[in-house]
C-alpha cells in the first residue's frame, strides 16, 4: 500500500511541480505584487504596502477606456453570438442534405490563427489612400458613404471588433448547440406532433427548455471569454491599442507588464485582479439568475 | 369506432451504398380493430409493427393503401386531426414540465373553436389523472416518478384529448417483471372502463395473449394471422405463428406422412386422417405429450424439472429440430428421473403439421382419442 | 370533421409553406457560410495578385487573371517566415509531447492508483481550472525573466505544458476501463507502467489523439505568452511573426505578401482540421474553449 502510494506521488510529480511553479505560486504572487507600492522591476524593491496600485489603475484613463471597450464588447457580442448560433444550429438540425458540409465550413474559424485572419479582416475593412476597401465598396452599392473601420470613428472600430469577435466565437457555440439539439430524444417531437403542437410552440415549449442547460453554459463561458478579449483587437488595430483607443482590460494588463509602456508588474497585477473580480461577479450573477429561472 | 387498414404498404429508401433499392417495412397489410376492443399487434422486433402504428397515428404516410377510422378515410390527415392518443415506448414525458403540465400540454395546443377555458382544461386533466390514479403526483416532475407511474402519466396525457383511438408502443418493455404484470392489468382495466378502441404493439407474446381481445401476428411486414388469442394458439395458420406463440415453445420435428400416419423417423406416432403422403414439419405443443408406458413416441430422458404445479420433462429425440424437447405434464404423472427412456402418447389436437416448403398448415381430421394414435 | 377535399387543399398549402421554409433555411445557412468562407477566399486571392496589380486596384477586384507566386517568395525571403514556422512547429510538438506525458501519468495516478488524499488532491486540481491565465501570466513572466529563460524554447514551453482540463478528461476516460483488467494484469504480474503502456493507452487512444490535436492547435495559435517572452526574432512564433510583419511589413505596405504569409501559416492547421475533422469537433464540443 505504501509502496503504491509512493508510486502514485511519483507519477503525479511532474504535474504537481509544473502546476505549483506556474499556476499556484503565481496566483499567490500576483496578490502580493498588487499591494506592493512603488515596485521597481530592475532592483526588485518596493517602497510600501497598500492599495495605491488599485487606486492608480482605477484612475488611469487608459484603464477606464479599456473597461468601457470591454463592457461594450461583452454586452454586444455575448447575446448576439449566442442568438445567431441558436438560429444557425436550429436551421442546421432541420436539414439533412449538405448538413456535414455546412458544419465543416462553420467550424473553420475555430482552427484558424486569430491574429492571421484578423489581418484579412483589417484589409477588408480598411480604407487607405489607394483604395476604399472591399466592405466600403459593398456599402457603396447600398449608397452608404465610405467609412474607415480601422482608423476611423470609434463606433466603426467597435463594429469591426464585435463582428470579428462573433466570427471567431461562433464555431464553438454552433458546435455545442447543434450537438445539444441532436441529443433531444426525437420521441418528444413525435409526441408533440401527435398532439398537434405548432412549430413555434414546439420550439419554445420543448426544444428551448431541453437545451437550456447548454445555453446557460454558453452564456457563462461566453461572458468569461469576452471579458478576456485581446487577440482580436490586436489583430485588427495593432499592438498599440491605447493609441487606437481600442484597448481591452487584458490588453491593459499586458501593456503594463511589457512593451513600450511596460515594466509595472504591480499595476498589471492590480488590473488583472480587478478583471478577475469582475468576471467572478458576473459569473455568480449568471449562475444565480439561471438557477432561479430553472426553479420557476 | 373501428380502425380498418386496407392493403397498407410502407417502403423506405434503403440507406448506404445500395441506395437505389427500397426496403419494405410493411407489405399489403389489412386488418381491422373492432370498435372498443383491445388489440395486440405482435411480432418479433423489426417486423414492421411500430411502422404500422406510426402510420395509424399519422407520423408516417403509407406508400400505398388506406386507413379508415369508422367510415372516414384518415390516410392523408395529419396526426392532430385524427383524434389519436399515443403512448411512446419511453413515454416521452417532457422532463421540464410537471405531471399536470404534461397532461395539459395536448389541450393547450387546441386552437380556435376547439380551445377550452383553462378551467375546463384543468377539469379534463384531473379527470384523466383520476382515471389512471395519479392525482397525488400532479406537482412532481417525471424524473421523480417510478417507471410505472411515468407510464400512467403517459396514458393520462394520451387520454386527455378524448381520442377516438389509443395507440401504445411497447407499453410494458421499460418496466421490471413484477410491475409489468400489474401494469398490464391496469391497462386492460382502463381500456375496459373508457371503451376506447386500443391498439398496442409488443414483441412479447405472453403479454399480448394475456390482455388482448384480439391479436394480430406480423412477420417481416406481412400479416401472418389474426384472431382471438386462444383461437390463434389452438389453430395456428403456419409454422411461424405456432413457434411464436406459447411458452415453453412448441417442439418442432422433421417428420413424414405415409398412409395417413405421421412418422418420426421410422416409428409411426399418430393417425393423421386426410393428410397426403409427404415430408412435413410436425409441431407438438409441450402439453400435447402425455407420458404413457406403452406410448408410441420414445425419447431419451435428459432431465426432469419440477416447477410446483407442473412438471417439465426435458428429453432428446433424433427428429427434433432443437437440441432438446420439452413436455409439460401435471404433477400427478410420475416419471422416474433415473430412467433412461420415457415414452409419450400424443394428443392430436396439440399436434400441427406444416408444409415443408412454405410452412403453411396441413389440416388433418384428429382421431377421437389421442391414445389410439399408433398401434 | 373537415371534408377531405378541403383538407387536401390545406395539405398542399402546408407542403408549399414547408418547401418555402426549407428554401429560406438553406439560403440563410448559405449566407453565413459565405461570411465564414469569404475571408479565406480573399486572403488566397490577394496572395496571388501581384504587388503592382493589387495597388493599382482602386476598387477591389473579385478575381485575378494573372496569379503569381512572387508574394510567397517574398514572404519567405524578405522576412524569416520559414524560421517562424519552424519555431512554431518545434514549440508545438515539444509542448504537446510533454503535455501528453505529464497528463497521462497524472491521470493514471488519479484513475488507478490508491493513495491517501487522492480525492482531496483531485478536487484541488479541478479548482485550478478556474484560475484565469491572465492572472498568473504576470508572475510567470517575472519568473522566466529571472531564470534568464527569455528568448529560449525552454522558457516558451515550460509554463505551457500543464493543462488541468486534459488531465481531467484523461482521468475520466481511464476510469472507464474496467477494474477487472487491472486486477487480471496484476495477477499476471504486470507492472503498473507496463499496464499503462500496454493496456490503458491503447484502449484510450482516441481520447489521447483528440487532446493531442487540440493542444497542437492551441500551441500553433498561441500569441500572448510568446509575445511576452520573446523579443528576439530568431525565437518568434507565427503569431508574433505575423504581428511583426503587420507592424513593420516588408519595408513598405505589401498587402499581397502579407496575405501570402497569412495563407502559409493557416494552411497547416486547416489541413490538420480536414484530416481529423470528426475528432477535433467531438473533442472541442467536450469543452475545449478557444483560449
Amino acid at each position: 500500500m505504501n509502496r503504491n502510494a509512493n508510486k502514485a506521488w511519483l507519477y503525479l510529480l511532474p504535474a504537481i511541480v509544473l502546476l505549483g511553479a506556474f499556476l499556484i505560486y503565481p496566483l499567490v504572487d500576483v496578490l502580493i505584487y498588487s499591494v506592493e507600492e512603488g515596485y521597481n522591476f530592475a532592483s526588485q524593491t518596493y517602497t510600501g504596502v497598500g492599495g495605491y496600485n488599485y487606486l492608480y489603475v482605477l484612475h488611469d484613463p487608459y484603464f477606464l477606456q479599456a473597461l468601457k471597450n470591454t463592457f461594450i464588447l461583452v454586452i454586444i457580442t455575448v447575446p448576439l453570438s449566442t442568438g445567431i448560433a441558436l438560429v444557425i444550429s436550429t436551421g442546421l438540425s432541420s436539414i439533412r442534405p449538405l448538413r456535414q458540409l455546412y458544419q465543416t465550413i462553420y467550424f473553420l474559424p475555430y482552427v484558424t490563427n486569430t491574429l492571421a485572419v484578423g489581418l484579412v479582416f483589417m484589409i477588408l475593412f480598411q480604407r487607405t489612400e489607394y483604395t476604399d476597401g472591399l466592405v466600403n465598396l459593398m456599402l457603396g452599392w447600398f449608397g452608404a458613404g465610405p467609412v474607415d473601420f480601422i482608423n476611423g470613428p470609434y463606433w466603426a472600430k467597435m463594429f469591426v471588433l464585435c463582428f470579428y469577435t462573433i466570427w471567431v466565437v461562433l464555431p464553438f457555440k454552433i458546435l455545442v448547440l447543434t450537438s445539444a439539439l441532436a441529443s433531444v430524444n426525437p420521441d418528444y417531437y413525435r409526441a408533440a406532433r401527435v398532439d398537434g403542437t405548432s412549430r413555434t410552440r414546439i420550439f419554445f415549449r420543448i426544444t428551448l427548455p431541453m437545451i437550456s442547460p447548454m445555453l446557460v453554459y454558453l452564456v457563462i463561458t461566453g461572458f468569461i471569454g469576452a471579458f478576456k478579449a485581446y487577440g482580436d483587437a490586436v489583430a485588427l488595430f495593432g499592438t498599440d491599442l491605447n493609441a487606437a483607443g481600442m484597448n481591452t482590460i487584458v490588453g491593459y494588463v499586458y501593456d503594463m507588464l511589457y512593451g513600450d509602456s511596460g515594466g509595472y508588474p504591480s499595476y498589471a497585477s492590480a488590473a488583472a485582479i480587478v478583471l478577475f473580480a469582475i468576471v467572478l461577479t458576473i459569473t455568480c450573477i449568471n449562475l444565480l439568475v439561471s438557477r432561479k429561472q430553472y426553479r420557476d | 369506432m373501428n380502425v380498418k387498414l386496407q392493403n397498407l404498404t410502407k417502403r423506405f429508401p434503403a440507406r448506404g451504398k445500395r441506395a437505389k433499392q427500397e426496403v419494405h417495412a410493411v407489405r399489403e397489410l389489412s386488418f381491422e380493430v373492432p370498435d372498443g376492443m383491445l388489440v395486440g399487434l405482435l411480432g418479433p422486433s423489426g417486423c414492421g409493427k411500430t411502422t404500422t402504428l406510426n402510420m395509424i397515428c399519422g407520423l408516417e404516410t403509407p406508400s400505398e393503401g388506406r386507413i379508415f377510422f369508422g367510415e372516414e378515410d384518415v390516410t392523408d390527415l395529419p396526426p392532430e386531426l385524427r383524434g389519436v392518443g399515443m403512448v411512446f415506448q419511453n413515454y416521452a414525458l417532457y422532463p421540464h414540465l410537471t405531471v399536470m403540465q404534461n397532461i395539459l400540454f395536448p389541450l393547450q395546443n387546441l386552437k380556435g373553436a376547439q380551445r377550452l377555458s383553462s378551467q375546463e382544461m384543468r377539469r379534463r386533466a384531473m379527470e384523466a389523472a383520476q382515471l389512471v390514479q395519479i392525482e397525488e403526483l400532479l406537482d412532481r416532475r417525471p424524473k421523480e416518478l417510478s417507471g410505472g407511474q411515468q407510464q400512467r402519466v403517459a396514458i393520462a396525457r394520451a387520454l386527455v384529448k378524448m381520442p377516438r383511438v389509443l395507440l401504445l408502443d411497447e407499453p410494458l418493455s421499460n418496466l421490471d417483471a413484477r410491475l409489468r404484470l400489474q401494469t398490464r392489468e391496469e391497462i386492460c382495466k382502463i381500456q375496459k372502463k373508457t371503451g376506447i378502441t386500443t391498439l398496442f404493439v409488443t414483441h412479447d407474446q405472453e403479454e399480448a395473449m394475456s390482455i388482448s381481445d384480439r391479436i394480430v401476428v406480423m412477420r417481416a411486414g406481412v400479416l401472418m394471422q389474426q384472431g382471438v388469442p386462444q383461437q390463434v394458439y389452438d389453430d395456428p395458420a403456419n409454422l411461424f405463428v405456432a413457434k411464436f406463440l406459447g411458452t415453453p415453445p412448441i417442439n418442432v420435428f422433421a417428420a413424414s406422412v405415409r398412409g395417413e400416419r405421421l412418422f418420426l423417423g421410422e416409428s409411426p406416432v399418430l393417425e393423421v386422417p386426410g393428410a397426403a403422403d409427404q415430408e412435413v414439419w410436425a409441431g407438438i405443443r409441450p402439453e400435447g405429450l402425455v407420458p404413457q408406458a406403452d406410448g408410441p413416441m420414445a425419447c431419451q430422458l435428459h432431465r426432469v424439472e419440477a416447477m410446483g404445479r407442473d412438471v417439465s420433462i426435458v428429453c432428446r429425440h433424433p427428429a427434433c429440430q432443437a437440441d432438446t424437447l420439452r413436455a409439460m405434464i401435471g404433477s400427478v404423472h410420475q416419471v422416474d428421473p433415473a430412467s433412461a427412456e420415457v415414452r409419450f402418447a400424443l394428443r392430436p389436437e396439440k399436434v400441427f403439421l406444416f408444409n415443408k416448403e412454405d410452412e403453411t398448415r396441413i389440416p388433418f381430421a384428429a382421431a377421437r382419442k389421442g391414445e389410439d394414435g399408433a398401434q | 370533421m373537415i371534408r377531405n377535399d378541403e383538407f387536401a387543399a390545406r395539405q398542399r398549402g402546408m407542403q408549399r409553406r414547408r418547401r418555402a421554409g426549407k428554401l429560406v433555411t438553406y439560403l440563410g445557412l448559405s449566407v453565413w457560410a459565405v461570411v465564414v468562407l469569404f475571408p479565406f477566399y480573399w486572403m488566397v486571392l490577394t496572395s496571388l495578385k501581384s504587388y503592382g496589380a493589387y495597388n493599382a486596384e482602386h476598387t477591389p477586384v473579385f478575381f485575378t487573371l494573372a496569379p503569381t507566386w512572387e508574394n510567397y517568395r517574398q514572404a519567405f525571403t524578405a522576412v524569416p517566415l520559414g524560421n517562424y514556422l519552424l519555431n512554431t512547429l518545434i514549440f508545438s510538438v515539444l509542448t504537446t509531447a510533454a503535455m501528453v506525458v505529464v497528463s497521462t501519468l497524472a491521470a493514471y495516478a488519479f484513475a488507478r492508483l490508491r493513495f491517501r488524499g487522492r480525492n482531496l488532491l483531485f478536487g484541488l486540481f479541478l479548482s485550478m481550472m478556474m484560475i484565469p491565465s491572465e492572472l498568473v501570466v504576470i508572475t510567470n513572466f517575472v519568473t522566466i525573466t529571472n531564470w534568464d529563460l527569455r528568448n529560449s524554447f525552454l522558457g516558451l514551453i515550460l509554463p505551457s505544458i500543464t493543462s488541468v482540463f486534459y488531465i481531467y478528461l484523461l482521468k475520466e476516460n481511464f476510469e472507464q476501463v474496467p477494474d477487472e483488467l487491472y486486477r487480471a494484469a496484476k495477477v499476471d504480474g504486470t507492472s503498473d507502467l507496463k499496464y499503462l503502456w500496454k493496456v490503458m493507452i491503447p484502449i484510450c487512444r482516441p481520447t489521447l489523439i483528440t487532446i493531442t490535436i487540440l493542444k497542437l492547435i492551441e500551441c500553433w495559435n498561441s500569441y500572448i505568452w510568446p509575445r511576452l517572452i520573446t523579443d528576439d526574432q530568431a525565437y518568434y512564433l507565427v503569431s508574433n511573426g505575423i504581428q511583426q510583419i503587420r507592424e513593420e511589413g516588408f519595408g513598405r505596405e505589401n498587402v499581397p505578401a502579407m496575405m501570402a504569409a497569412v495563407v502559409s501559416i493557416s494552411v497547416p492547421l486547416i489541413l490538420l482540421f480536414l484530416t481529423f475533422r470528426k475528432k477535433i469537433m467531438q473533442g472541442a464540443s467536450q469543452g475545449g474553449i478557444k483560449g
